[in-house]
């Protein structure tokens, strides 16, 4: 399954095809942390609409862009803002030959590693969200010479605070690094804790 | 006055991105009403793009669609671009054309032989269509794989590229990488103009649709990043007069937005529009190919939208392959970027039309106001003409072909639900 839980439908929905699934796996960002459209969740959803929409009344949303674990149990599910194809023929493979599918939880670093690829943040100081983002890429992004934007999410106990103070001792502000953990996977419980953290101790926001 | 009432639904359309569905309501056997009902649910990419840094757009944009991100990210960093009064030229200018070409190759590719090309036929969906047109499939996988190619080359992967960036890449290839992709495009090449004689061979019902066309033209080139907004009833405008000439407006059936001209007129965008005001520009293998399949220079049927998409696909070929062999790699794979307090606008080609990006961004760079305008939302209306004049010539089949013809209408268009939502099941009602 793909897509995350956005309208009172889905949410009827997402339970009728629990109920008529034996091993339900959930593929993608969307359907694993809400996606790049569960930023509605720090955001008030009705400007949203009048954003967008000249009728409102026409619209029918949730306020909170949610994944479908939050909703059903889930068996197994696939990270990635898009998935990996590597990682899918796994997963595929891993439950038709009765197995559990290796898709490691570590972080993106360890990838970059395999693949010989020089730390950009040691290196050139480029800000990388690979040390707390989950592997299955291929540590894409440093491999051409850009930071990591975690579109897998977090990596397992991810150090996200940590990181973000290192960020900023490389120059970046806290508005880029709270945009940062604002992105395809806003909601996953640990950026969406440390994102909402940065913000509230915003020395601009009134913060400490 | 009630007649005899009648309703033709169909609840989710299928070989379309996204999810929609079609109400055909008939009285009397006259047709009523054509509702093309969009119902993805929304993610409101409008709205979650205030308050992001100006390089966040063709990231988060490419998101909107699997398909086709590149188009997202090339409307995204050439109308941020233009905010900035950056321009990106010579090699850097040619690969973004290369990857763009790469996304018309695959999605082209796909529609022509695997979601279009069963209607013709008379299957139920591509992997029934395998069955007994096993070359072509291939022939149409193949040229696929070719187009992904220089997308997950240029682009580091094919879906949601991750090297393109306002100013250019943020890494670029060698000549020894391109020419590798540039072995398989001319096996895809070769193919696309098999394609073409393939699909010149179907049955095309008969259905003129006299409405406006609109795409860009380029001076010299088949247009992909850059040209003037040029329509088949003298329209001639830049990207930045472009809400002066279309509106967008919300309908309720549909939670994709209706764009119009600002006249109140329909209009189309995709292969037919770009077809009839640059047929010129096409390179000449793609012109021969159009000759033979018998393609008039403007061609109003929808459904033979399916021999220009096969021509398009020579072209992207032969485009692609052209730029391979003349690409000197250029110093840096940036020109320098420096924010202002501007508003920037970009139309690009994307496979199914004219896609609109506009953002209006502070000195900081902060993105304060964004405006995508996709070209299915542009069609919508179109398409249901087309279905309002399709249906009394249609309305004596039995029905489970009457369906099939309104879905075929549909897909003529290559409709992204997915993208305009901000589409499709049919329900025919009077029964």
């Amino acid at each position: 399954m793909e897509g995350s839980i956005t309208t009172p439908h889905d949410v009827e929905r997402i339970h009728e095809i629990r109920r008529q699934s034996r091993t339900p796996v959930t593929i993608g960002a969307c359907a694993t942390s809400g996606g790049i459209q569960a930023l509605r969740n720090f955001a008030d959803v009705k400007e949203f609409v009048s954003i967008v929409y000249a009728s409102p009344e026409y619209v029918s949303t949730l306020d909170r862009s949610t994944p479908i674990a939050a909703h059903v149990f889930v068996d197994y599910e696939l990270r990635g803002c898009p998935i990996d194809e590597r990682q899918l023929l796994e997963v595929l493979t891993g439950f038709l030959a009765g197995r559990r599918p290796s898709t490691p939880a570590h972080a993106v670093c360890l990838e970059c590693k395999l693949r010989g690829t020089v730390c950009i943040m040691v290196a050139h100081g480029t800000p990388c969200l690979g040390p707390i983002t989950h592997a299955g890429c291929g540590a894409l992004c440093p491999a051409y010479d850009r930071g990591c934007d975690a579109c897998f999410g977090p990596k397992e106990t991810p150090n996200v605070g940590a990181l973000a103070s290192r960020i900023t001792g490389h120059g970046a502000r806290r508005d880029d690094v709270l945009r940062a953990l604002r992105g395809f996977n806003a909601g996953a419980e640990s950026f969406r804790a440390a994102s909402e953290t940065l913000e509230r101790d915003d020395p601009e926001r009134g913060g400490r | 006055m009630s007649g005899k009432r009648r309703t033709i639904k169909v609840d989710y359309l299928t070989r379309v991105e996204g999810e929609g569905g079609l109400t055909v309501r008939l009285r009397d056997g006259h047709v009523e009403s054509v509702q093309l009902a969009i119902f993805e649910p929304l993610r409101f990419f409008a709205a979650l793009l205030r308050g992001r840094a100006y390089g966040d757009a063709s990231d988060i944009t490419a998101r909107i669609c699997g398909i086709c991100p590149v188009a997202h990210q090339m409307s995204a960093v050439h109308a941020v671009e233009d905010a900035f009064g950056v321009v990106v030229d010579g090699p850097l200018r040619a690969l973004r054309r290369l990857l763009y070409c790469g996304e018309w190759i695959e999605s082209h590719a796909l529609h022509i032989h695997l979601l279009h090309a069963p209607d013709f036929l008379g299957f139920p969906d591509g992997v029934t269509m395998a069955r007994a047109q096993d070359d072509a499939v291939r022939r149409g996988l193949e040229i696929q794989k070719a187009g992904n190619a220089p997308l997950r080359l240029l682009g580091g992967r094919e879906i949601h590229p991750i090297n393109v960036r306002v100013g250019g890449f943020y890494k670029l290839p060698d000549r020894r990488e391109l020419a590798r992709v540039g072995d398989d495009l001319r096996r895809a090449r070769d193919g696309a103009v098999a394609t073409v004689r393939w699909v010149a061979g179907f049955d095309f019902p008969e259905l003129e649709h006299d409405c406006e066309f609109v795409a860009l033209r380029h001076a010299d080139e088949y247009p992909f990043n850059e040209g003037r907004i040029v329509s088949s009833r003298g329209l001639d405008v830049s990207a930045r007069e472009y809400d002066a000439h279309f509106v967008e407006e919300h309908v309720a059936h549909s939670t994709a937005l209706h764009a119009r001209r600002a006249d109140g007129g329909t209009y189309l965008v995709g292969p037919l529009a770009r077809w009839a005001l640059n047929a010129d520009r096409i390179s000449p293998l793609a012109r021969a190919a159009a000759r033979d399949a018998g393609l008039p220079d403007v061609c109003r049927n929808p459904f033979r939208s399916v021999i220009v998409r096969a021509v398009e696909l020579v072209f992207a070929c032969d485009e692609a392959l052209a730029i391979i062999d003349a690409y000197e790699p250029p110093p840096r794979p940036t020109v320098p970027v420096t924010p202002r307090r501007a508003t920037g606008y970009a139309a690009t080609e994307a496979p199914r039309g004219l896609l609109y990006h506009r953002y209006a961004i502070d000195a900081d760079g902060t993105i304060r106001d964004a405006c995508i305008v996709p070209p299915t939302s542009q069609n919508q209306r179109t398409i249901e003409e087309d279905l309002e004049r399709l249906l009394p010539t249609a309305l004596a089949l039995p029905r489970p072909e009457l369906v099939g013809r309104c879905e075929h209408a549909i897909r003529n268009h290559d409709p992204c639900i997915s993208c305009a939502t901000h589409f499709l099941t049919l329900r025919v009602e009077g029964e």
